[in-house]
């Protein structure tokens, strides 16, 4: 890109009154269903310790550092244990190092939580609101487990193989595996689904994967079984990933343990250490309802309804013109 | 040694993996929102001409290749190796058959050509995109046939094997174009 024209926006007008026509949709659906739109903080004292989330801290003129938020699941939840019922907001997010066709390191996220909800009766409602704000697509939406998913389009059972597997997947689609040794399962599975599984999703109609690895459960209820299942999912359209929603975790103890791992793993991976958000842990001893939520990324939605190709196409100023 | 990260990687840069140096195609960031991320790139392998797609763990870092193009001046080949000249210092450097690749059979002597230089060895040599040189077989001319289109097998002085139109003969020079091999048009001394 010529250095002369990057004050210039990099989504055409056309782009931009498509996006605020979205924003309008969204508003509606939500509004006829009741749901409270809210708003909690984007700089926080504590952060998200999640393995592969790198968040941006800024210095805290009082001391310390304040971290920007990577999705407003905390604070969100807090009001959820407070009682707010059915709550959802839009928001943006940031996500350090993410920059690409279809990353941004500063996003546009929905997210919403239903109260009394599992994460299949949430599925459903997400298939709606694809329905509405991407009205070309089948309405039927496919549902896929973990499991099955990469029985279909990498050959082998998730639940019942290791890294050889992977290898043997990728190499016979003709993809070059890292040379490096130090990556686990999860992070040899995440390849496999990104170079093979997640591009066949979702071609014509929404696809759901759901029910992931416990390994990879982030802030999901495990359910208990023989494997044990994350009570997660994934949507995803033209095999571009949309939204991650979880039946949510409500027990603080478990909770605690899943930070103190994350933390451990960043300690043993040279990666920051970042303080684990007491207040949600106070929150989830208090009381969590039993509620499903979902984090949908608003930009891609954007950029499938205009038929682009990068989120640069559907962003007034990506990060390298901002 | 010089490094970079996958974060700086960018279409054009040069790096080297498994010993050999690459030249970056294609980068692109891949990762899953609550997963690993992954950098998904297509190179070139410079000494080989082989393109390759790989996956890299975001944040690797790769040692940088020095490689650098450099215009040079062909002087003679000894049967082993094909000598040229820098003409800014008149420092002189000899590439070898793999450097050469195909660039053998444009050269007569004192071509213009292009050397990719791997910490200071010739890595591929680039012949002029065009050369003018002299029919040394073909099948005769036909008199007048300008417009049929069609084409015939020629050797030329250098042993380039082009097909040309029907109308030219030996002894005749043609330019071509080195890129693909093929003729261009009647040439004159």
């Amino acid at each position: 890109m010529n250095a002369v024209h990057i004050w210039r926006p990099s989504a055409t007008l056309t782009n931009l009154k498509l996006r605020a026509e979205l924003l309008k949709k969204l508003r509606a659906f939500f509004e006829a269903r009741g749901v409270l739109e809210v708003e909690t903080p984007a700089l926080s004292r504590a952060g998200a310790t999640d393995r592969h989330l790198a968040s941006f801290r800024v210095e805290n003129p009082q001391g310390g550092f304040l971290y920007l938020h990577t999705s407003p699941e905390f604070p969100m939840k807090r009001l959820l244990a407070a009682g707010s019922g059915d709550i959802w907001q839009l928001g943006k997010v940031f996500r350090a190092g993410e920059a690409g066709r279809l990353h941004n390191p500063e996003f546009t996220l929905v997210e919403w939580y239903r109260v009394g909800f599992d994460h299949r009766r949430l599925m459903d409602e997400v298939a709606e609101f694809i329905g509405v704000l991407l009205p070309g697509l089948k309405k039927s939406p496919e549902y896929l487990s973990y499991r099955e998913a990469f029985r279909r389009y990498a050959g082998f059972d998730p639940s019942a193989a290791d890294k050889p597997a992977c290898i043997a997947a990728l190499r016979a689609c003709g993809k070059e595996p890292p040379a490096q040794g130090d990556m686990d399962y999860d992070g040899w599975l995440d390849l496999v689904a990104g170079e093979i599984v997640y591009p066949s999703m979702g071609h014509g109609q929404p696809t759901f994967i759901y029910d992931y690895p416990a390994s990879q459960a982030a802030l999901a209820r495990v359910r208990p079984g023989n494997p044990p299942l994350a009570e997660r999912f994934e949507v995803f359209v033209n095999g571009i990933e949309l939204a991650n929603g979880f039946h949510e975790l409500a027990d603080a103890a478990e909770q605690r343990r899943r930070f103190e791992n994350d933390l451990a793993y960043r300690r043993a991976h040279g990666l920051p250490q970042i303080p684990m958000d007491e207040n949600l842990l106070a929150a989830l001893q208090h009381d969590l309802p039993e509620c499903a939520g979902v984090a949908f990324g608003f930009d891609r939605l954007v950029m499938l309804a205009a038929g682009a190709r990068s989120l640069a196409e559907v962003l007034a100023f990506p990060c390298e013109r901002a | 040694m010089a490094s970079y990260s996958t974060n700086e990687f960018k279409a054009g840069l040069k790096i080297i993996m498994d010993g050999d140096p690459y030249n970056i195609i294609e980068n692109e960031f891949v990762k899953p929102g609550k997963g690993q991320a992954f950098n998904r790139v297509k190179i070139r392998n410079l000494r080989t001409g082989k393109v390759l797609d790989r996956n890299m763990k975001s944040g690797e870092t790769v040692e940088a290749a020095d490689v650098v193009e450099m215009d040079v001046q062909y002087l003679y080949s000894d049967g082993q190796f094909w000598h040229f000249m820098n003409p800014e210092n008149y420092e002189q450097l000899a590439a070898d058959a793999t450097a050469m690749g195909d660039a053998p059979q444009w050269l007569k002597g004192e071509e213009a050509c292009k050397v990719m230089l791997w910490d200071g060895r010739p890595l591929a040599v680039t012949a002029p995109v065009f050369a003018v040189l002299k029919v040394t077989e073909t099948d005769p001319g036909l008199r007048g046939d300008t417009a049929t289109g069609g084409t015939k097998a020629a050797k030329l002085e250098t042993g380039a094997s082009v097909r040309v139109p029907l109308f030219i003969n030996e002894g005749e020079l043609i330019k071509v174009d080195t890129r693909n091999a093929t003729y261009v048009a009647r040439a004159k001394e």
